[in-house]
């Protein structure tokens, strides 16, 4: 199993992506320029401020040359898995429907968080249970998930929200209480919370292991 | 008023000035004195007290007088530190002022080669209930700090947050930031090579921050300071993320023989004290600088603050690789320049010389004054508002206190800032009594040590007393640190306090350094840097004399680091305290309730004493003995036990003296741990068991009986019901 990180400028976690990676295969450091995937089985789009976050989070990056490979790999049923900003890059480039808005309280928060497993069927799901609960952190001032009323319909119908704040944890004000979400087929994830920072009871919890666990399983 | 006046100096200065060039100065080369001979830069109040510090240890790998000091961790890595203050930009305007002054201190680590990891903040403002401009500042510079910190991807961890009227005017943001390097890649900032380039790469050099070290940061604050926003950088995170990592691969890949940030005076500065460093001199071509506009004075351009840039020097037939890796990270950069075995800094603009100044006379010539202390023959400091009644009884006073703006829960400010980013944080905000973070694993999979850092420092005890307030200040961050395992390594430290060339300044200052350095040697613990923020005073007059003191520490195993929280039902808890432990009402919290001045006397420290009791306290967490550890500090031994039972949602019952000292007084010497019974053992007569963990109230017997929950509740609402306000 081999993972590629998209580094951006202003990337943040994409070293912490790396080492959560590498914890379940081999992980490479992919270049935002760069047109070669290096022949990953899978792609992790990082948090952080890519480009600054300037004109709106994650709508410069979109246009990286990177993206387009990530476009047509995971249209091909590639596996891709955006968090925080990479969520927000994945919405901006049509790959996940939605959008992120400020959170209610208009301020960034960081804070551990308790999510439930919706959809275990995804491709980052499936080393999950319906209704496990993961304890995972989440850090940003624009994760407030937002899509009109029929769409939200449609996802929840085809299975596409993944993950869930648990009662009492959404902070951002995410419609639904919506955490992640995937693609119609599911090899496309994009969460808000950071599992890359959840693989070590050390520093707080291990439950984000999962979704990298996950997609290993995929690729055996 | 005549032009060296207006820049800041005085005329014996001047007259120093024209005596060592010996000429009049031009234009661009007295702009040129008039920052590198500023207090912030020139340290001319300071410098011979600071001499005084004690600065050699064991594990000191860099010194005072590098961009940042630096401490062996181990395993051929370093950890680079500094604490720096950035309150007058702060005061004027407050979220940029904090924002670049944490863009200000990472550039300072990364300067030196070291990756950042982690940012610690200690913030004063005036009384938040009182003051809408407070809540304003606050909550702005909150703002600020996570903006910057958040954007560019460095954790920040740990802080302190003080309200105190005497900061209306003048509110303090200091930052201070850790960062880790391979020992021998350490990089230091003398320029080397004659006919090696000078290489200027980041942010375009705009008007942004003309003469703020003089200006803003080497003068009182006054009644138009509105007038002095100009003077405030602006920050640009995005550009510092790209400038950071465009640095350390500069350094990875061996291309530079010195490197310096752009700080305070900004080209001046930079350009000056590399070449004083390395004995050069240095000729610098303004006309080559990129600009944000066009138009630009030479002064102007030497002189500007704009934030984000770096200078380095690298021999010529590196400079084309210089000049790709930043154009890999789409970070400007130009040469600007050459070094030259002239000793003096040429100021060019195209074909003219522009300045042409002895280096050793900007950096080394700066005058260094003698203090004129006298202790203040009057209270300086007004009493403040009266917020509890003498005869209220213990349960509404412990209420008070955990609820008031400096005990209540810190939650509503750290929640802003990223504290995890980079996976190494193991203990977070509220979790211990100081930052855990762990270093991975070295070459042959062997967990590294971890590292502990805390910052700590409170005006009002050093405006009672400043010796022994500096002494605190340095006992409670060692105290922090032993809480969860760690050996102190190496002290950075800021002083901020008022205009020094008044005697009762100067004697806070000198006291206080006094008791700074005294306490280091005692603890054996080294200074490895540190700042001088002078002249914080307002129309209201000086700020609290405030020494904040960051300490970096390590422990052998972060799994075994010191939580606060009560964890077990059953568990015994026990009172670790000196046998001088001796804490009193002057200079307390509840003092300050009470509607006292600051005043009285302040206990005294048995250093030798307290530093066993730290190692102590710090073996036992080790051992693995303790199942909760947290030192007594500000509203004395019963907020201690509210501050356990609160983090870990468990009760307790215990008896001690019920005297007001004993429950609320404060003084440094004592900790609550949990563990079982015979856990305590080790401390031998240090050590009193003084009641049991369990159920769902804290009750202490004679005293009081609170629910935990509404203990929790009242330590949570103090500060966020402020900042819903600002």
């Amino acid at each position: 199993m081999r993972f590629g990180v998209i580094q951006f400028p202003g990337s943040c976690d994409e070293r912490d992506a790396l080492a959560a990676a590498s914890r379940v295969g081999d992980a490479v450091l992919l270049w935002h320029r760069d047109h070669d995937l290096q022949g990953v089985d899978a792609v992790i789009v990082p948090g952080g401020f890519s480009y600054g976050d300037y004109l709106r989070a994650g709508a410069l990056a979109r246009f990286s040359p990177i993206m387009v490979e990530v476009e047509r790999f995971a249209r091909h049923g590639g596996l891709v898995l955006g968090i925080c900003n990479g969520f927000q890059v994945l919405c901006e480039a049509g790959l996940l429907s939605g959008a992120l808005l400020p959170n209610t309280s208009l301020r960034f928060v960081c804070r551990q968080v308790l999510l439930d497993v919706v959809n275990p069927a995804t491709s980052w799901t499936r080393a999950c249970e319906r209704g496990d609960r993961l304890s995972i952190p989440a850090k940003h001032q624009t994760g407030r998930y937002w899509a009109p009323e029929p769409v939200l319909d449609e996802l929840e119908a085809n299975g596409q929200v993944v993950l869930r704040y648990a009662t009492g944890n959404g902070f951002n004000g995410s419609a639904r209480d919506i955490a992640g979400v995937s693609n119609h087929a599911g090899n496309v994830v994009g969460l808000m919370p950071h599992p890359e920072h959840a693989v070590d009871p050390l520093t707080g919890s291990a439950d984000g292991l999962a979704l990298f666990e996950s997609a290993a399983l995929v690729a055996a | 008023m005549s032009r060296h006046a207006e820049l800041g100096l005085t005329d014996s200065e001047y007259e120093r000035i024209v005596a060592l060039m010996g000429r009049e100065p031009n234009g661009v080369e007295l702009a040129m004195f008039s920052l590198m001979w500023s207090e912030h830069c020139g340290y001319k109040h300071s410098r011979k007290l600071l001499e005084t510090l004690p600065t050699d240890g064991p594990r000191v790998v860099m010194g005072p007088g590098e961009n940042a000091g630096a401490v062996d961790v181990g395993g051929g890595l370093a950890c680079a530190f500094k604490v720096e203050s950035h309150n007058h930009p702060s005061a004027v305007e407050p979220f940029q002022g904090a924002a670049t002054g944490v863009g200000g201190i990472l550039r300072d680590v990364f300067a030196v080669g070291a990756r950042p990891i982690a940012v610690l903040d200690s913030l004063r403002f005036g009384e938040p209930g009182e003051s809408a401009r407070s809540r304003y500042l606050l909550d702005r510079a909150v703002a600020g700090i996570g903006h910057y910190g958040n954007s560019i991807g460095v954790a920040t961890v740990g802080g302190e947050i003080y309200f105190e009227s005497a900061y209306e005017q003048n509110c303090l943001v200091n930052a201070m930031c850790l960062g880790l390097i391979e020992t021998e890649k350490l990089i230091r900032s003398a320029a080397a090579g004659v006919g090696n380039v000078v290489v200027l790469f980041g942010a375009r050099t705009g008007r942004d921050g003309i003469g703020g070290a003089s200006v803003l940061a080497s003068a009182e604050l006054g009644e138009e300071d509105s007038g002095k926003r100009p003077t405030v950088q602006i920050g640009d995170p995005f550009e510092e993320a790209k400038l950071l990592e465009c640095s350390l691969e500069l350094l990875d890949r061996e291309l530079l023989v010195a490197l310096q940030d752009l700080g305070a005076a900004g080209l001046t500065s930079s350009s000056a004290e590399m070449a004083a460093k390395g004995g050069v001199g240095l000729d610098v071509d303004v006309a080559t600088v990129p600009l944000r506009e066009a138009g630009m004075e030479p002064f102007e351009i030497m002189i500007s603050e704009s934030q984000e840039r770096m200078l380095c020097v690298a021999e010529p037939e590196r400079v084309q690789d210089v000049l790709d890796v930043c154009a890999k990270w789409e970070v400007n950069a130009t040469p600007i320049g050459v070094v030259t075995g002239t000793g003096r800094l040429r100021v060019l603009a195209g074909g003219d010389v522009v300045g042409d100044l002895p280096v050793g006379a900007l950096v080394d010539e700066c005058p260094a004054y003698d203090l004129e202390p006298a202790p203040p023959t009057r209270a300086l400091y007004p009493a403040p508002e009266r917020a509890l009644e003498d005869d209220a009884d213990p349960d509404e006073t412990l209420l008070a206190l955990l609820g008031s703006a400096n005990l209540a829960s810190r939650r509503p400010v750290f929640e802003q800032y990223d504290c995890i980013v980079g996976s190494r944080t193991a203990r977070r905000p509220e979790q211990a009594d100081a930052a855990v973070l762990t270093l991975g694993s070295d070459g042959n999979g062997a967990r590294r040590p971890a590292l502990a850092v805390s910052i700590d420092g409170n005006g009002r005890r050093a405006a009672v007393d400043p010796y022994r307030g500096a002494v605190e200040a340095v006992l409670e961050c060692s105290a922090n640190l032993a809480c969860v395992g760690a050996e102190p390594l190496g002290l950075t430290n800021c002083l901020n306090f008022g205009n020094p060339e008044k005697p009762h300044i100067a004697w806070q200052l000198s006291r206080a350094v006094a008791g700074l350095g005294d306490a280091c040697r005692a603890l054996g613990i080294p200074v490895v840097g540190g700042n001088v923020s002078l002249y914080n005073e307002g129309g209201g007059g000086p700020i609290l004399p405030t020494p904040v003191v960051g300490i970096v520490g390590q422990l052998p195993d972060a799994a075994r680091a010191g939580r606060i929280g009560f964890a077990h039902e059953g568990d015994a808890v026990g009172l670790i305290a000196a046998s001088g432990w001796a804490p009193a009402l002057a200079g307390s919290e509840l003092a300050k309730l009470r509607g006292a001045a600051p005043a009285g006397e302040l206990p005294a420290a048995d250093l030798g004493e307290l530093r066993a009791l730290h190692a102590a306290v710090r073996q036992a967490v080790r051992s693995g003995a303790l199942r909760s550890v947290h030192d007594v500090a500000e509203g004395g031994l019963a907020v201690a036990l509210a501050e356990c039972c609160v983090a870990g949602g468990l009760g307790a019952e215990v008896t001690v003296d019920t005297t007001e000292e004993a429950l609320f007084g404060e003084g440094p010497g004592a900790f609550v741990v949990t563990g079982a019974r015979d856990a305590f053992a080790a401390f031998g007569a240090a050590a009193a068991v003084i009641g049991i963990v369990g159920g769902d109230e804290l009750r202490i017997a004679g005293a009081l009986s609170l629910a935990v929950s509404r203990l929790a509740d009242v330590h949570a609402g103090g500060l966020s019901a402020l900042l819903d306000q600002a």
